[in-house]
């Protein structure tokens, strides 16, 4: 009972059992999941960079929850032929919480940061395989993330909503649009990547308009933004793309709609 | 009742005019048999894609018509009739593989293997016919020309409705909600290849059978359109696709990808019926993944196989099929990889091993990762085109299953030392595992396996006993 309060006092806990999980699924059942070794490169990778950040930066806090939800993203998502592009990735993304940051945020989400910046930087040796993820896993993995919703009650999970519905919006009206039967944009949704990008990505509170808002406006251009870019430019991670771009928005939504900070309610005590 | 009724009568009634190739279009009466899969290549690096989509129509040539989607208007020049035999060759080559081995003499250790592949690829013949039309029901024909046999017509619309009337009036008989297939890609902003057989070029040919289409075609989209293909066929469709990439192995982005099982030890009576055993697998793993995923079956380097299921495809065949960043002074082949000859044990005679293994070439790689995919599927298991990715994956991977040959001893006690006795008890545990293996594999009965296992000299019940003598007597007598 302790470990369940411990649990729900903040909503990481509940990403980490999630992310985890959906890990030993994919280990177990999918033909492409990645290496343990893999798993062991990125997480000691977000673990050690947090940790030199800390120290270099004499920031007090013991607080590792952030290496471990980032590490766990980029395992499920990131793919590199290159193994040591996978701790490295994990180190870019911490490094990018530290410094690229502006009025006490940081700017982009530091998974989506790793994926990005690794497409940009090595465009032939990093991709993501969104086509990973069987059915019965995608629901378990939607109810799961539904569950964080309503439990953790976490201030800024508003995000994941917004963004789903704008984005289920857009295919819908896509499909509406071309004729299309209704199969398609529905088989679009069960997606394993679409899920961690919407629960775990653009729902980071601390990089996303204080302002509720804000934060409306924000999840919408996100879809937007991903919707020209896989249907009009074909771009496949699209999504990821999108984050990335708008996120470089958030400082100027901030300044123009203002609202108080947000605060991760097990945060540095 | 009365509406199944009316449905059936509809569906026979359909001529099996505008046929596909490439199960674009509509699907053959039997094409759940995979060996009559439908197969395309496709060659991609940048922007740039060549497909060469496999005639395997059927009917007669005055009949056959297809309708594919393309992302842009293709010129004459970017099309060519392609060598469907280069495209068996890629089939053959990267076709699931049973290797052989025969166990050596377990009171000699000596190492012996034979190698032996099988193939399941499958020739084709087709047909059709052609007239133009200049009527217009706001379609607006981009290009019409002939290449080799076919009469080629490039079409973009900006109605479904004219399309469709437009294409029934040439004598293409469409399916049934066609037309909303086609207005959706119309929005999508994609043209139409049509085609038809040119029976006058076609005699020309001297070929009994249409010779496979190649386009070649700059853009973003690296996609299969299947949509159409699926309107009215009677059952699920096998297509295989190879893919050719400088890169690394390609995966369908909206699609799971899964592997065939592999390296499994199996039977020996299996290599009778290597054809009915992956098929029985396929069928079982597609029901497994109720039919939602796309088989890997095939992703290597083209520099090399081992074991190589058919000779390696040249470079200059690789080049045809649309990989045209090869060198063009690259002659680097691969290099056959002699085994070491082996004394025969026992005296008794084994048939010189020849094990089909290509190394990679002395000056470097050849820069092309071939990608065989293998997917059955029905409108409601993949109710999208398939798009797809080129990755930077160069795992190799391939269908690969073992047999292995117990020893056969030239006395009828088997082979008489103390390893013996070891070796035939561990025989009959692999027997019965090989067994078990085939039977989850294909779902086949357990039982008859082991009938058939009985008659094909892997006994169950006859095996020698071998000599358990304990070491030391074998050290007194000798």
């Amino acid at each position: 009972m302790k470990f369940l309060l411990k649990i729900k006092r903040d909503a990481r806990h509940f990403q980490i059992l999630t992310l985890s999980s959906l890990l030993i699924f994919l280990l177990l059942w999918s033909d492409f999941a990645p290496s343990l070794l893999v798993i062991i490169l990125t997480l000691s990778a977000t673990l050690v960079t947090q940790f030199l950040f800390f120290k270099f930066l004499k920031i007090p806090s013991k607080d590792y929850r952030s290496p471990f939800i980032t590490s766990l993203s980029l395992v499920l998502l990131f793919k590199t032929n290159i193994i040591w592009f996978y701790p490295l990735a994990g180190v870019v993304a911490m490094a990018s919480k530290f410094l690229i940051r502006f009025n006490k945020k940081h700017i982009f989400n530091p998974a989506n940061a790793g994926i990005v910046l690794g497409l940009l930087l090595v465009p032939n040796h990093v991709w993501v395989s969104p086509g990973q993820w069987g059915n019965a896993v995608w629901v378990g993995f939607a109810l799961a993330s539904f569950a964080i919703l309503v439990l953790s009650k976490a201030g800024r999970a508003d995000m994941a909503l917004f963004f789903l519905s704008s984005w289920i919006l857009l295919l819908f009206g896509r499909a509406m649009w071309l004729g299309d039967p209704l199969s398609i944009p529905i088989h679009n949704l069960q997606s394993g990547a679409l899920l961690i990008f919407a629960f775990f990505m653009i729902s980071d509170p601390m990089t996303t308009p204080n302002n509720r808002w804000g934060r409306l406006l924000f999840a919408f251009t996100v879809a937007v933004v991903a919707y020209i870019l896989q249907y009009v430019f074909q771009v496949r991670e699209a999504i990821f793309y999108a984050l990335f771009i708008i996120c470089m928005t958030t400082p100027v939504i901030d300044l123009i709609l203002k609202d108080r900070l947000y605060q991760w309610s097990g945060n540095n005590n | 009742m009365k509406f199944l009724f009316t449905l059936l009568l509809l569906i026979s009634f359909l001529p099996s005019q505008a046929n596909a190739f490439c199960g674009f279009y509509v699907a053959k009466a039997d094409a759940s048999l995979f060996n009559e899969a439908s197969k395309v290549v496709m060659a991609r690096h940048d922007n740039r894609t060549v497909m060469t989509m496999a005639n395997d129509f059927k009917g007669d040539t005055k009949d056959f018509a297809i309708v594919i989607p393309v992302p842009t208007v293709i010129k004459k020049s970017q099309v060519n009739i392609g060598d469907s035999k280069i495209i068996d060759h890629i089939d053959s080559y990267t076709a699931p593989r049973l290797v052989e081995y025969h166990d050596s003499d377990p009171c000699q250790q000596i190492f012996k293997r034979e190698m032996m592949a099988m193939s399941m690829a499958d020739g084709a013949a087709a047909p059709r016919k052609l007239q133009k039309s200049a009527k217009k029901l706001g379609v607006k024909i981009e290009e019409s020309y002939t290449v080799g046999e076919y009469d080629i017509l490039i079409l973009s619309a900006e109605q479904s409705d004219g399309l469709f009337k437009w294409l029934n009036q040439e004598g293409y008989t469409l399916p049934k909600g066609a037309d909303k297939v086609l207005r959706s890609y119309i929005k999508q902003d994609m043209k139409f290849f049509v085609a038809k057989a040119n029976l006058k070029e076609f005699e020309k040919t001297g070929y009994t059978y249409l010779r496979p289409l190649q386009v070649a075609y700059e853009s973003e989209k690296f996609m299969l359109p299947v949509r159409l293909g699926t309107l009215n066929a009677k059952g699920p469709q096998d297509l295989l696709l190879f893919t050719l990439t400088k890169n690394g192995r390609v995966e369908p982005t909206n699609y799971r990808t899964t592997k065939i099982p592999t390296g499994d030890e199996i039977p020996t009576f299996i290599a009778d019926e290597f054809g009915e055993f992956y098929k029985a697998m396929f069928d079982k793993e597609v029901k497994k993944e109720k039919m939602k995923t796309v088989m890997l079956e095939y992703a290597w380097d083209m520099s090399w196989c081992d074991p190589c299921a058919a000779d390696p495809v040249p470079n200059k065949d690789l080049k045809k099929m649309g990989a045209w960043w090869i060198d063009q002074g690259y002659t680097g082949k691969p290099r056959p990889r002699v085994a070491p000859v082996q004394p025969s044990p026992n005296g008794t005679s084994w048939p010189a091993p020849q094990p089909r293994i290509f190394l990679p070439p002395k000056g470097g790689a050849v820069n092309v990762f071939v990608t065989r995919m293998h997917v059955r599927y029905t409108a409601d298991s993949f109710p999208e085109d398939i798009m797809l990715q080129t990755t930077d994956d160069r795992k190799n991977f391939q269908g690969r299953y073992v047999m292995r040959h117990p020893f056969k001893p030239s006395n009828k006690n088997g082979a008489q030392c103390e390893a013996a006795g070891a070796y035939y008890a561990g025989l009959q545990k692999r027997f019965d595992k090989e067994a078990k293996t085939l039977a989850k594999l294909t779902g086949w009965d357990v039982n008859e396996i082991r009938t058939k296992m009985e008659k094909n000299g892997q006994s169950f019940k006859d095996l020698p006993k071998g000599s358990d003598n304990p070491w030391w007597e074998n050290m007194w007598n000798e």
